[in-house]
């Protein structure tokens, strides 16, 4: 598992919906710019990270109950986007990181058993 | 399905190349479904079947009906389309086997596994299809006593 707050210190990461509680965990991350993937594979409450930025993307979390995205490489949704998420109270996460180190990041904190490393 | 143990049924319209609403509809019955009171596991497969179906029905039909139909402990969806059917339906069912453009690629969508993910959340499943008039997909996804009691 994994909170927000730690997801945003780990990728250097801009909140891009209002503040949710920074607690808010995360019980898997799952990594794909394949919607059609996400909706066959990733687990609900997981939180999925993607360098797809359009509304299809909060549609499939929405649909498939994910718990947050985070975009990659300083990718950013449209303003219609972020508005659709926060009324799904999604968070949306934005990081300049690829997708490889903000996926690495987040792995590290998992196998952790999402204690903050030293 | 008698109609005596029916008791919710909705019709709504999907409309073909809309990709702005595509994903209105999945969304619409996951909050009748849950109002209904189905647990949050058949609610999710509910609305993944709708919206992969409505995801076809934007990509390659000119237009369709989803009927919704519920009963206690099952939810019906019916994916009716008008568009150009499907040639190969053994084909079409096999993962990554895709005709999708480019364009939606980049949406993310089109890569094969609609069709698949739609059977894989489905109790029963059966798919008819003509060329030239169109694709039937009929499913039931049945749940253990809860919902609409």
């Amino acid at each position: 598992m994994i909170v927000l707050k730690d997801v945003l210190a780990l990728l250097d990461g801009e909140l891009l919906t209002s503040p949710t509680s920074p607690d808010a965990a995360f019980e898997k991350v799952f990594a794909s710019d394949l919607m059609s993937d996400v909706l066959h594979s990733a687990e609900p409450g997981a939180l999925l990270v993607t360098g797809l930025a359009n509304s299809h993307v909060v549609s499939t979390c929405a649909v498939a109950d994910l718990a947050g995205i985070v975009f990659v490489q300083g990718k950013r949704p449209a303003a219609d986007v972020v508005g659709a998420a926060q009324a799904r109270s999604l968070p949306l996460i934005a990081t300049k990181m690829t997708m490889f180190e903000a996926c690495s990041r987040m792995a590290g904190r998992l196998e952790d058993g999402g204690h903050v490393r030293r | 399905m008698s109609d005596a143990s029916l008791v919710f049924h909705q019709d709504f319209p999907v409309k073909g190349g809309d990709f702005a609403k595509a994903g209105a509809v999945a969304c619409r019955i996951k909050e009748l479904l849950k109002d209904l009171g189905f647990d949050s596991w058949t609610v999710r497969r509910a609305a993944i079947v709708v919206y992969e179906a409505e995801m076809n029905v934007v990509m390659y039909a000119t237009d369709a009906q989803v009927a919704l139909s519920v009963a206690p402990g099952s939810v019906r969806l019916v994916v009716d389309d008008r568009g150009p059917g499907i040639p190969d339906v053994d084909l079409a069912m096999t993962e990554g086997y895709t005709t999708a453009t480019a364009e939606m690629r980049e949406l993310g969508f089109g890569a094969g596994m609609g069709l698949p993910n739609i059977k894989k959340n489905a109790d029963d499943f059966h798919i008819e299809s003509e060329v030239g008039r169109g694709t039937r997909l009929d499913i039931t996804i049945r749940t253990n006593g809860h919902g609409t009691s």
